[in-house]
């Protein structure tokens, strides 16, 4: 954990270190009422880059952004220039194959109405997998992955929506994990599951960190000081500052509002 | 004090007589309904037997029994659900599924409305213009059952679109943030969880369907004919004209006759929709999430 | 082990979008669905289009529209001066429809009250189960109805010579009409939200008070709708109203004449009449007619109650 902290902080230093998303002067309306504004932040790969702020700052439109959902999202109209390994998704010819390379988590957990095995198989058999060996691995291995193999393992063929909500939430981990995606977008995953099961989670994007590059929306400060390696703080709409969250929480803030925010003033 | 409990008692009296005007309302209409049935019961219940059901009428229809129009409302059903089942599930898919909030949707909708609500002797009318002359299909089962499909087809629309309304966004949002693509996500989640409410829409529309008359009266059904219809371009007898027929246009028909046939289409088509309703308690009862 | 898994990554960057089979059958798919979506449109322009090739060249060239909207009488077959007036089948359908809307609207509203507001648990889903069955018996077996019970019913009850009258098909027609109505007017009051209701008992109204000074005017433009649909139903009504008006051509001065409707005169002629001919293409033209009158009723259904909706 050490090392991949230093790592983070030398990449500012050294041009080396991949950028997995850049973001430029983005903004984000619904039927013409403004979301985001000119909000512009690089994610690097295999950070946890956390995005905090209070309500309606937009970050959920910026996630929605970044996966482009807006072509299914009526009135969502995205301006302002995204990238995703250099290429311009606004762009794409084909936008299921960018969200295939983004797993998505939401705040209220959606166990769909299918088995446990199947919520989690979905995702491949999408790609074309059918071999049901090759399943019950990925299977079993992305369910191990969001710690809830050993709570399951014994019913995997009952119904994942009737899951507790912690439950339920792993169970949405494990699913996006199936996808093998490249990054991991995680939207206040904490809202609607108990602490116990947070710490869990949060365990886990640590040991995820490593294979993908992790964007965590939260709304608890603290979450994103115990997790992120950069912090980004939205504010009605605006990115106010992005900075590294060692020095970000440790109080060297470029604007002051931000410090306001992390000390608890409003929110 | 006393005044206000006065005006209390006032008011209770008040809201129990409306109460039981009211009720008496719903009695009164669903009293007539009761007296009917047994009457088609008591007059018509004699006359039913396996020979009645599994015979042709004879003597010039006084006699005998309602094989071939049983057999011919079968086929103009089958026919009529295999045009607009199909057609009527993909309209609501699009509505549901793909189909913005603008003034498009808004001209189906009012398209579907009207189909709904145009009179089953103005489809008739379309059936033999379009299907009977213009595309020359005579008068058949295809150019009857085709018009039956055009009429019957807002009841699929409707019964489908509810049941995919029913299938919450979250699911949706679920299957799309994993990179599937709108058909992938209906084809996986949203119509396995649709179907039974789509089926419900089936049952209730196979009803409606076989109780029409007058749409097949000049695309396809005949009065009387000696054989069975053999494909879909032949004429066909069918139940409900056949009632029409034994009632107004044949002389001598013994009284228990007609009440037989009015008997069997409506314990046809009630067990129908008791069916489909029962399908949907069932379905209410048994959620997923 | 982050750096083993980074060539894989690289290698893949910015390879991946590209159009692959699933991309393509979700487009065709869209495609035919929309398909589906647009066949209700071309159904109902087909419908008009084929009705007015059959009717229309007839009434540019040969009929008289005054004669035919203003002359009561109804002649088609006489062969040396037919004659195409429609007003006395309007004046039959009028008031059949008419006389079913004074039974209809008093008890489905009244029925729609008591189920929606009144009623609870399983009372309300059995009255709600039973008036759905009303909704499904078919028009003809109402027709028979009228035809076998309610004529022997009616010469006896009021002492006249025939039972086939207004008065028959009004009460036929008023009882098929009924349990339509009674579902649309209950679906028009569930769309009053709850916190009305709330709020008026909470100022201490009795039930009837609620339902009367809330409930009702809140769903005043749902209630109309469904009367508005309950006469399109009633006007587009055919087999009953063929068997139970007692079929002659009359402008009725009590509800105990015969009448015969616009739609019974199209079912009971079209059989007769020579492909093209002017009896023929006559009845088509009574057909633009009902499609038009029963579109309209429609239109300003729906328009009504999607104001409620937006307000």
């Amino acid at each position: 954990m050490v090392s991949a902290q230093s790592a983070a902080e030398a990449g500012q230093a050294s041009p080396a270190a991949q950028i997995k998303i850049a973001a430029r002067d983005v903004t984000i309306s619904y039927s013409g009422v403004a979301a985001l504004s000119g909000v512009s932040l690089e994610v690097r790969e295999h950070e946890i880059f956390g995005i905090i702020g209070p309500a309606n700052a937009g970050k959920t439109s910026f996630l929605k952004a970044l996966n482009r959902m807006d072509s299914f999202t009526d009135g969502m109209r995205v301006e302002g220039d995204i990238q995703f390994d250099g290429v311009p998704v606004s762009r794409l010819r084909n936008v299921y194959a960018l969200r295939k390379r983004i797993g998505v988590v939401f705040p209220l957990p959606v166990g769909l109405p299918m088995t446990i095995y199947d919520n989690v198989a979905l995702a491949p058999r999408l790609s074309g997998i059918k071999d049901h060996a090759e399943l019950e691995v990925i299977v079993e291995r992305c369910l191990t992955r969001a710690a809830l193999w050993d709570e399951v393992k014994d019913r995997l063929s009952s119904l994942g929506s009737l899951l507790s909500g912690g439950q339920q939430q792993r169970l949405t981990i494990a699913r996006a994990l199936s996808q093998q995606p490249e990054v991991l977008m995680l939207d206040e995953f904490s809202i609607a599951v108990d602490p116990v099961t947070t710490m869990r989670i949060e365990e886990v994007l640590r040991e995820l960190r490593s294979e993908m590059t992790i964007i965590m929306v939260t709304n608890l400060v603290q979450q994103a000081e115990r997790l992120a390696d950069r912090t980004a703080f939205f504010l009605g709409g605006e990115c106010i500052e992005v900075g590294h969250s060692s020095q970000m929480f440790a109080g060297e803030v470029r604007d002051e509002r931000t410090r306001d925010y992390i000390e608890g003033k409003f929110g | 004090m006393f005044e206000i409990s006065a005006l209390n008692q006032r008011n209770k009296k008040v809201e129990r007589l409306f109460r039981t005007l009211f009720l008496m309302m719903v009695l009164l209409l669903v009293l007539p309904v009761i007296v009917i049935l047994a009457t088609l019961i008591i007059k018509g219940g004699p006359i039913i037997s396996f020979e009645f059901l599994f015979t042709s009428p004879t003597d010039g229809m006084t006699a005998g029994g309602i094989l071939p129009a049983l057999i011919g409302t079968v086929w103009l059903v089958s026919v009529a659900l295999l045009v607009s089942v199909p057609l009527g599930v993909a309209a609501a898919v699009y509505l549901n599924e793909y189909a913005g909030n603008n003034w498009f949707t808004r001209v189906i909708n009012l398209a579907i409305i009207n189909l709904a609500g145009v009179p089953s002797i103005v489809h008739a009318l379309f059936g033999v213009g379009a299907f009977v002359i213009f595309f020359k299909f005579g008068t058949s089962i295809l150019a009857a059952s085709l018009t039956l499909a055009i009429m019957t087809l807002p009841v699929v629309i409707v019964a489908t679109r509810e049941s995919l309304a029913a299938v919450p966004m979250a699911f949706r949002e679920a299957c799309w943030n994993m990179g599937a693509t709108r058909w992938q996500t209906i084809r996986r989640v949203v119509l396995p969880n649709a179907v039974s409410g789509i089926l419900t829409g089936v049952i209730l529309e196979v009803s409606r369907t076989a109780g029409e008359t007058a749409p097949i009266m000049f695309t396809g059904a005949a009065f009387f004919l000696p054989y069975l219809p053999e494909s879909i371009f032949d004429q066909t007898m069918a139940l409900s004209l056949h009632l029409f027929v034994v009632s107004t246009q044949v002389p001598g028909v013994p009284e228990a006759l007609p009440y037989g046939v009015a008997l069997v289409l409506v314990t046809m088509v009630l067990i129908m929709n008791s069916l489909s309703i029962a399908f949907r308690v069932y379905l209410r009862g048994k959620k997923k999430w | 082990m982050s750096a083993a898994k980074r060539p894989m990554v690289a290698r893949e960057r910015g390879d991946f979008d590209r159009r692959n089979a699933d991309w393509y059958i979700d487009r065709l798919v869209q495609g035919l669905v929309f398909l589906g979506g647009i066949s209700a449109i071309l159904f109902i322009i087909g419908i008009f289009v084929f009705i007015a090739k059959e009717g229309l060249g007839f009434v540019i060239d040969t009929l008289d529209l005054t004669e035919f909207f203003t002359s009561k009488y109804w002649e088609p077959s006489d062969e040396e001066a037919p004659e195409y007036g429609i007003l006395a089948l309007i004046a039959g359908t009028a008031s059949v429809t008419g006389l079913a809307m004074v039974v209809a609207i008093p008890f489905s509203l009244g029925a729609a009250v008591y189920i929606g507001e009144f009623a609870t648990g399983k009372t309300r889903e059995s009255l709600k189960v039973l008036v759905e069955l009303l909704a499904a018996i078919p028009s003809v077996v109402w027709g028979f109805i009228g035809l076998s019970i309610m004529n022997p019913l009616i010469i006896e009850l009021f002492d006249v010579p025939v039972g086939l009258n207004v008065l028959n098909a009004g009460i036929i027609l008023g009882l098929m009409a009924a349990p339509i109505m009674t579902s649309i007017a209950e679906d028009a009051l569930k769309a009053v939200p709850d916190r009305y209701r709330e709020a008026a008992e909470a100022m201490g109204a009795t039930r009837w008070q609620v339902i009367y000074k809330v409930v009702l005017p809140a769903a005043k433009n749902g209630l109309l709708g469904a009367v508005l649909l309950g006469v399109g139903r009633g006007f587009g009504e055919t087999m009953a109203v063929l068997m139970a008006t007692g079929h002659s051509v009359n402008i009725p001065t009590s509800i105990f004449d015969s009448v015969r409707a616009l739609t019974a005169t199209i079912a009971a002629e079209l059989g007769e009449t020579a492909v093209g001919s002017d009896h023929y293409s006559a009845l088509f033209t009574i057909g633009i007619f009902l499609f038009i009158i029963t579109f309209v009723i429609n239109l300003l259904a729906d328009l009504v109650v999607r104001g409620v909706r937006k307000g």
